[in-house]
């Protein structure tokens, strides 16, 4: 039994300022098992992982390995164990090549292709990973490059993975090939830690399911003894209700009208052919698509902030005129007095300003607002104090810079704040992507009160199910084009699945 | 095993999360305090007693009423430009071109010196040639931001280049037009209505600088502005989606920083040199950009920064007089301080981790 343990720690705190991130917890990792690190945004997952990294180091407790006392003072020590962790935002070197990059930093090896492509080979081959050692990272999509990532780690040797929210970014798919090679992984004795928000995704792939809340440890169970429901309210400490309220707005009504809409990028590439839908006030239209399929494209060029080529975009104000926004530019576009909001999925380098606090944060929808040269700081502090209230974010004050936040407190500060600018049109990216399951229920309902409102709300969506239950309708895209709008009521997800690979879905489809 | 833990570096870094401000200090008077035994070694090695050195240092720059203002006439061009810079490196926009602006508005400021001297009274001429020398500087600062705004040229590049063609200008200028005596190479000097008033022995320039601290400062931090210009610092995607023109404000912000630049070229021509040549700048809008970074762009630190290289170089020039020990060791001096306290900087961002000891290596890798 004890030789299972491949590392524990014991009595671990960690202190950020006043910050407690990790409150003396005590955690068992085994060999040939997949575990889940669950718990809210905040509750100090990753600070946890951290400190096995060599990011981090404890403030008290230790970490043991075989029973032997461990000190792991950096990235490198932490190799030298066998730990290797996946973060969250990738640490490759764009320009170099795969197999560059996972040899990258090692000292004693002959640096000769041959060898090292063979070593690539024999790992991908032992788990069944799909990966060309010579193709260049700007050249891979985000699953590519989370596969060089992993092969990096295990090429080091490393017997213990920790991987970060590692199928955030991920499509269904290539979730599924990520956990087949994760069981791959385990039956080969390594010990796996996975931190996800997903609870279907700790349900299908874990062992064993740890739980922290707000820095402390909860406990452990094994996930052939627990539900998705047992866990959540481990996870918050008290019940919690999971489901989506789909209450129907009566009296919708058109609000924004795309007709033919096309976008080509600075290299020539079309990326959306000719877009036409229209968005109602007091629904919720959902947008499906594989990653990449136009979805950024098509809320920033709504929002004036890429070109548009080709179409027509017209608001429709309350008294039923139609307002051109083709060519505006979002301020333009503000001062027509056309309330739109977008949540964009890039959030620290485009929805947010990540050296500073909650305040200027608020400032940044409010900044023009006044006559003057000064800038009124009273009502974004104001504003700032009030999402903080409601939303329940985590963070010392309202100058605390929100780049230091944990994921989905930055993602509240942004979409608190695109609310509480009382929009006509709501867009939004991914919004819950890395957000714990409360968090997540929490911005669901956000959004279906604002549809309730009689705000349009756009929602770019990545989870089928949950497109399926919250949205009113779903819009789903294959390569720049609309694929087909159906009523999420009565849509099925294989329905939609086929959609988004093929133009027209299953029309098309019989057609052929 | 063995082998690989002779692979681990003797010493190596790893970014800080974030540190005590005490701490913070601590380092910093630290640093100061190193490099003030440092710089004794120069001055050791050439046979000269160091305490002797920074005693004459401290006395050649504060010692008299004379020396002190000396020094202080020093550190308002320094002070000045730091100012200038601040706003474009907040925006992480790299003009090194703060010695062309400045040569740009002295430029400027000479010609109505050297041509309407008795045309109007002494207080219009001033006025006319602060206005003409900001606007010159402002120019010369735009230039380089309107070619980054519409072809994204390199800022740092354009900038850096800038300088040379105005000084080049001047050289000009000096051999040519507005040549004094013929041949002699030099710009005459002004006349009396074009020389800035005196306030307390020192040229009223004191007063536009400490003016322009306290503008500064409320610019950067309480205007709408000050706030776009963070944003952009940040990142520019943001300030896009927040509905700034990014191209916009960049060129605003650089002719604002080219018009400080500018009026500190009218108080250098005006107020010191009463003339014009080709080394109007001095280096100052170099010199500067090391006021403007280890005061980390706060306006009222830049006045202690500017003051403390002040005292230095004047000091310095002293010790030269004195001790007769060249100019270089001096130079030498100034450059182990500055080298100390911008990389006091860096160890309060970076944490160095040290091998660990063998016992602790065996633990490390069972
Ligand atoms: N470098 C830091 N400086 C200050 N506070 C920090 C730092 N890193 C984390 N924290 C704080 O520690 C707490 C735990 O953060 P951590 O990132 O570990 O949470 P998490 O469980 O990974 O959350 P999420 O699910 O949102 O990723 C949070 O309150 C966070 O604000
Ligand atoms: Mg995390």
């Amino acid at each position: 039994m004890n030789s299972n343990i491949a590392i524990e720690m014991r009595g671990i705190t960690k202190r950020f300022g006043k910050v407690v991130a990790n409150d003396s917890i005590d955690l068992i990792i085994k060999k040939g098992e997949i575990l889940s690190l669950l718990g809210e945004n905040g509750s100090g997952k990753t600070t946890l992982m951290n400190m096995l990294a060599g990011i981090y180091q404890p403030d008290e407790g230790q970490i043991f390995a075989e029973g032997e006392p461990l000190t792991i003072r950096s990235p490198k020590d932490a190799y030298e164990c066998g730990i290797g962790m996946i973060h969250q935002h990738y640490k490759l070197v764009d320009v170099f090549t795969a197999a560059q990059n996972i040899v990258l930093g090692l000292k004693d090896e002959k640096l000769d292709l041959k060898t090292i492509n063979s070593k690539v080979k024999e790992i991908c081959d032992r788990y069944s990973f799909i990966i060309d050692p010579s193709m260049k990272i700007y050249d891979m999509s985000v699953s590519q490059k989370q596969t060089v990532e992993i092969v990096k780690v295990l090429y080091r040797g490393a017997d213990i993975l920790i991987l970060d929210e590692p199928t955030a970014v991920l499509t269904p798919q290539e979730t599924e090939k990520l956990f087949t090679v994760l069981r791959n992984m385990r039956a080969d004795g390594k010990a796996i830690v996975i931190i996800t928000h997903k609870l279907n995704e700790v349900m299908a792939i874990s062992d064993e399911v740890a739980v922290l809340r707000k820095g402390k440890y909860i406990g452990t169970v094994k996930t052939c003894e627990t539900s998705p429901q047992a866990l959540t309210d481990m996870m918050v400490g008290h019940a919690v209700t999971l489901n989506i309220d789909r209450p129907k707005y009566d009296s919708q009504f058109p609000r924004l009208k795309v007709e033919g809409l096309t976008c080509v990028d600075d290299e020539g590439i079309t990326k959306l052919d000719g877009v036409t839908f229209t968005a109602k006030g007091g629904e919720i239209l959902g947008v499906a698509g594989i990653a990449g399929s136009g979805q950024k494209e098509l809320l920033e060029s709504i929002t004036g902030l890429y070109p548009i080529k080709q179409g027509t975009v017209d608001f429709v104000t309350d008294e039923g005129k139609e307002k051109n926004l083709v060519g505006l530019t979002p301020m333009q576009i503000r001062k027509t007095g056309v309330g739109m909001a977008f949540v964009p999925e890039d959030r620290l380098g485009m929805g947010l300003v990540g050296s500073m606090g909650m305040t200027g944060n608020m400032m940044l929808r409010s900044w023009k607002k006044g006559k003057g040269v000064f800038l009124n700081r009273k009502s974004p502090e104001e504003l700032a104090k009030k999402v903080w209230d409601e939303l329940e974010v985590v963070t010392p004050s309202t100058s605390f810079p929100v780049r230091r936040l944990s994921g989905g407190n930055v993602q509240k500060v942004l979409v608190g704040r695109e609310i509480a600018s009382l929009p006509k049109i709501l867009m939004t990216a991914y919004p819950v992507r890395g957000l714990d399951i409360n968090t997540s229920y929490a911005i669901y309902n956000l959004l279906t009160e604002q549809k309730m409102n009689g705000v349009s709300v756009i929602f770019v969506g990545e989870d089928l199910d949950v497109l399926l239950e919250l949205c009113d309708r779903i819009l789903v895209l294959c390569g720049g084009k609309v694929s087909g709008i159906v009523d999420a009521r009565t849509a099925t997800k294989e329905e939609i699945g086929f959609m988004m690979t093929t133009v027209g879905g299953k029309e098309a489809a019989d057609v052929q | 095993m063995s082998s690989e833990t002779v692979n681990i570096p003797f010493v190596r870094l790893a970014k800080r999360e974030s540190m005590d401000p005490r701490k913070v200090w601590a380092i910093r008077i630290g640093s100061i305090v190193i490099a003030i035994l440092l710089g004794m070694l120069p001055m050791f090695i050439t046979g000269n007693n160091p305490f002797k050195a920074y005693q004459i240092i401290i006395s050649g720059a504060l010692g008299k009423p004379i020396y002190i203002k000396q020094t202080i006439k020093i550190a308002i061009p320094l002070l000045g430009c730091a100012l200038a810079i601040a706003p474009c490196f907040k925006m992480r926009f790299w003009n090194i071109g703060a010695e062309g602006q400045i040569t740009a508005g002295a430029i400027a400021a000479s010609y109505f010196a050297l041509n309407w001297y008795d045309k109007v009274p002494s207080f219009v001429l001033l006025a006319i040639m602060f206005i003409a020398a900001t606007i010159a500087g402002g120019i010369w600062g735009l230039i380089p931001a309107f070619f980054k705004a519409k072809w994204n040229t390199n800022e740092t590049l354009f900038t850096l280049m800038m300088n040379y063609i105005i000084i080049g200008i001047v050289s000009w200028l000096q051999g040519g037009p507005w040549e004094g005596r013929k041949g002699s190479q030099i710009i005459p000097m002004f006349n009396d209505s074009a020389r800035l008033p005196v306030v307390f022995g020192i040229h009223c320039g004191w007063i536009i600088v400490l003016v322009l601290v306290i503008l500064m400062h409320i610019y950067m931090n309480y205007t709408k502005h000050g706030y776009e210009i963070a944003v952009i610092g940040d990142s520019e995607n943001t300030a896009r989606y927040a509905g700034m023109n990014v191209g916009r404000i960049m060129m605003r912000t650089m002719f604002l920083s080219g018009g400080i630049c500018g009026i500190i070229g009218f108080i250098v021509v005006t107020g010191a040199n009463h003339t014009l040549y080709n080394g109007v700048a001095n280096g100052v809008g170099f010199t500067s950009i090391t006021v403007a970074w280890l005061s980390q762009l706060n306006a009222f630190a830049m006045i202690l920064i500017s003051i403390m290289l002040a005292i230095l170089t004047k000091g310095s020039n002293t010790l030269q007089t004195k001790l007769k020990v060249p100019a270089s060791i001096s130079d030498i001096v100034i450059g182990i301080l500055l080298f100390c306290m911008l990389s006091c900087e860096f160890f309060i961002n970076y944490k160095l981790i040290f091998r660990p000891r063998k016992t602790e290596i065996k633990e490390a890798s069972v």
